[in-house]
């Protein structure tokens, strides 16, 4: 509890901070993590021109195939349980920055990425399987949406592996430095709100489209 | 090899852009030769493009805003003066050529004129009145500026190189689908967008960061001045409403180049889709456009009344009251797609609840001035001519939210004349105001008030004689953006609209001229005191212009006015506090990352507008290594020793003692 309750308090920070109104100090990690958190934010709201856009053009299959048709919720439960999973590593990853635990840093790093790009696997398999049934994005509104909702998320997720590995270089070649486990805590970040993002689109798209 | 890219795109057959980009060309040539023969480049590089410092950004945003706005203007005076021979006539400018005016002179005036203009000032005066070093974010801030630069460019390259969007400021499907625009200027207009929205998205984060967790000890959110919190509720709508404009062209694009069915008319597609999304991004964006100004106006008009601000708390209500009610609105933008009465009348009283917040801004404003001491300088004339012009806007704008009355007049030139009424008369009269308030902060010296005077007057009497007689020809029902028209009783108006416009371009000229007069008088406008207003915010406790630090120590905040606080008290105990113990200050040390990563962000939009794919990809990894670069660095801050950071403030200091025994005696 003690080591792991440490971790999560963050370690005292080793950094010069900056005056506040209440007379209190903040941290540059604190600004770091705000500013990271408004950002997220305003990509949420993104998604949410594409959940919009995709509940607006749900029906209009034009004639083509609909969710019912092409969905397989075996495949998306396996990418769920990916995408869950490295979210759990990433976390792991986060304590052993924090930690300065080498080992758990690079292990649980490596974990996320094979998980990640795992799930991108199977997200690619699906699309080009789509694309051969001529269910392809140009077949209907509804395809459209679909595609470019789903695969926003997938371009997050690719971003987040290339930074992913950007992440390890840079721990590798200057170690655990308060600039860069700033920026490890952001990634963490990230990669949880592709998480909370693929929640949300698994059931919008997935469960409520199989069902429909 | 070159995509879509030949010779054809050139336009040899038209002389107006043809010999307009040719002069452009040679004069930023002629610049960059003359800057390059006396020896500037490297002061240039070094203190201006790589600088992160927050002033020095928000003076090139500004200066960048000046620039667009004579694009912008020279769109206008063209539309202005075509309508007034097109009568039973072609005019001289061609139906495809004139499409076009209309098209860049709307993005420029919105996207590169009105938006770098206020967030310049909220870049350059932010972080001075809450009593910081810089926003929370320096690099990318320089980043964001860029980015913006980088979206102009390319707007303005496609005078020459191919063509601009023929579809109006928004690109409304499906006129703009691939369809019924095959040419590049829509994607001219889609990506340049898309590279500047990032730059204003990062923004946005960067100030609510800002405003939110940065202060100087004692700055409470109750405490810090109006503009301040008009910044904050202006970048909480950035965050909020720029992502669904990236999402919304991104989705035209799509539609655009990979054959997608978001907007077509055919396979499903619905383009009233395009519209609610546009208008949800759209009618934020002009608050975000315009509450700054009204920050602008309540520093200027408690400054010039020698009185608090009258009503701060409702003043800050009201301004966060707009900033939720924004999102409220949007479906008045199109009343007439057929929602329903029900619908439309929901979002008609909702657009009218909105007058009721800026209402009582306006009597705010109005009792602040009521009972003060007023000193008739240059920015207290631009917010009074702003009361007046906007409380007529204001109330043409609560006429086109009554739905039945807004299917007479929508699309007509009554709408056009009402929103021209609101941002000239509130955006630009507020960009003024700020940039004739701020200015001896920024520089060291005023602008010669006499040109400011007679400039605001060229605009003030200008604005009434071009937009009056689109209110009037509206009403007669014309339409915007004719080309041509034969009824003749609309004639006469345009003839007097266009004198208008070239009042206003008097005024223009006027402020180029006071510009000039003011950089060649500066030694007899010099303010050494760094309080020439006798201003109550924290901008005006130090130098101008300010060190790189800003305060040689942050300013201890007791209440509304700090600044105003600090000297009622100094005259009291007949003296300055003590000297503070100084230590050594930390600043981010400068960066070329923005104006690299735009370098690339430039390439990368001129190779996606022509299907250039190969630099698409080369620019791509040269963004991802610029940032990589940028992480690597090792030394990221400078450290300005405490004897520099005192020797400094000791000047400052002397000031102001000088001007407290000059007050005293």
């Amino acid at each position: 509890m003690s080591a792991f309750q440490a971790a999560a308090d963050g370690l005292p920070d080793r950094e010069p901070a900056i005056p506040r109104a209440s007379g209190g100090l903040v941290s540059k990690r604190v600004v770091v993590g705000y500013g990271f958190w408004i950002f997220l934010l305003s990509d949420i709201v993104m998604f949410a021109t594409f959940f919009a856009s995709y509940a607006v053009l749900v029906d209009n299959t034009a004639g083509g195939p609909s969710g019912r048709d092409l969905f397989n919720l075996d495949n998306v439960a396996l990418e769920t349980t990916c995408l869950l999973l490295s979210s759990f590593t990433c976390g792991l990853a986060t304590i052993g920055a924090r930690t300065y635990n080498g080992l758990w840093f690079y292990g649980a790093m490596t974990a996320t990425f094979v998980l990640g790009a795992a799930f991108l696997l199977i997200e690619m398999h699906e699309f080009a399987h789509m694309v051969a049934l001529g269910a392809g994005p140009s077949r209907s509104g509804f395809l459209s949406g679909f595609f470019t909702l789903v695969g926003c998320h997938g371009l997050h997720v690719t971003v987040g592996l290339l930074w992913l590995l950007t992440m390890m270089a840079q721990v590798f070649a200057k170690g655990y430095r308060p600039d860069i486990l700033r920026r490890m805590l952001c990634f963490g970040l990230f990669w949880h709100t592709l998480d909370i993002i693929w929640v949300a689109l698994f059931t919008v798209v997935y469960l409520m489209g199989a069902a429909r | 090899m070159l995509g879509k890219l030949s010779w054809s795109a050139i336009p040899f057959d038209q002389p107006i852009p043809l010999v307009t980009g040719a002069v452009v060309l040679v004069a930023i040539i002629a610049v960059l030769a003359w800057i390059t023969l006396k020896g500037w480049m490297p002061y240039l590089w070094r203190e201006w493009i790589t600088s992160v410092d927050h002033k020095r950004i928000g003076i090139m945003y500004m200066l960048f805003a000046m620039v667009m706005l004579l694009r912008g203007f020279a769109d206008a005076i063209m539309m202005r003066s075509q309508q007034a021979i097109a009568f039973h006539s072609e005019g001289y400018l061609p139906p495809e050529h004139y499409d076009q005016i209309f098209s860049a002179h709307g993005t420029i005036m919105i996207f590169f004129v009105a938006m770098p203009f206020v967030i310049g000032l909220m870049n350059f005066v932010m972080p001075l009145q809450l009593g910081i070093r810089d926003v929370a974010f320096p690099t990318l801030n320089s980043v964001s500026f860029w980015l913006t630069a980088s979206g102009a460019l390319l707007v303005n390259m496609s005078l020459v190189v191919g063509e601009f969007a023929r579809t109006g400021w928004l690109p409304f499907p499906p006129l703009s689908e691939i369809t019924y625009s095959p040419g590049v200027g829509v994607d001219y207009y889609l990506w340049s967008l898309q590279i500047s929205g990032v730059g204003t998205l990062l923004t946005g984060v960067n100030f609510v960061t800002t405003v939110l967790k940065l202060q100087a000890p004692g700055m409470t959110y109750m405490r810090m001045p109006v503009f301040c919190w008009t910044a904050l509720a202006s970048s909480l709508l950035i965050v909020a409403a720029f992502p669904v404009l990236t999402a919304t062209l991104a989705m035209l694009l799509l539609d655009r180049y990979l054959d997608f069915h978001f907007f077509t008319n055919e396979a499903g597609g619905n383009m009233m889709m395009f519209m609610n999304l546009i208008w949800i991004w759209g009618h934020p964006e002009v608050y975000i456009l315009i509450l700054p100004a009204f920050g602008v106006f309540s520093e200027v008009v408690a400054t010039f009344s020698r009185k608090p601000l009258f009503g701060y708390r409702s003043m800050v209500l009201a301004t966060m009251a707009i900033c939720v009610l924004s999102f409220m609105v949007w479906l008045h933008h199109f009343f007439t797609m057929g929602a329903g009465a029900d619908v439309n009348a929901v979002f008609g009283i909702a657009s009218m609840i909105i007058a009721v917040p800026t209402g009582v801004k306006v009597f705010n404003w109005l009792f602040t001035m009521y009972g003060g001491r007023l000193v008739y300088a240059s920015p207290l004339l631009w917010a009074i001519g702003f009361m007046i012009t906007f409380v007529i806007g204001g109330m043409t704008g609560v006429l086109l939210a009554v739905p039945p009355a807004d299917f007479v007049l929508h699309n007509s030139l009554f709408l056009v004349a009402h929103f021209h009424n609101v941002i000239i008369g509130g955006v630009v009269f507020g960009a003024f105001a700020g940039y004739s308030y701020w200015f001896p902060k920024a520089f060291g010296f005023r602008l010669h008030e006499g040109l400011g005077k007679a400039a605001f007057w060229c605009w003030f009497i200008g604005f009434y004689v071009a937009f009056v007689p689109l209110y009037v020809v509206g009403l007669m029902g014309m339409t915007r953006r004719m080309q041509h028209y034969d009824v003749a009783e609309w004639h006469p108006w345009l003839l007097v609209a266009a004198g208008g416009a070239v009042i206003i371009l008097a005024g223009i000229i006027l402020q180029i001229a006071q510009l000039a007069v003011s950089i060649r008088d500066r030694e007899r406008l010099r303010d050494d005191t760094g309080d020439p207003w006798d201003g109550r915010s924290l901008e005006w406790s130090t130098q101008s212009p300010p060190p790189a630090f800003n305060f040689a120590v942050l300013p201890r905040v007791e209440g509304n006015d700090a600044y105003w606080i600090m000297k009622q008290r100094a005259r009291r105990l007949g003296g300055l506090s003590d000297e503070p113990v100084y230590s050594d200050v930390e600043m981010p040390r400068n960066s070329a990352t923005g104006f690299v990563c735009a370098f690339f962000a430039t390439f990368m939009g001129f190779a996606l507008i022509w299907h250039i794919w190969w630099i698409v990809a080369v620019a791509a990894v040269g963004a991802y290594a610029t940032f990589v670069v940028f992480a690597w660095r090792d030394r990221t801050e400078y450290v300005i020793p405490a004897d520099e950071v005192a020797r400094i403030d000791r000047v400052n200091r002397n000031v102001r003692a000088r001007v407290l025994e000059q007050v005293a005696s």
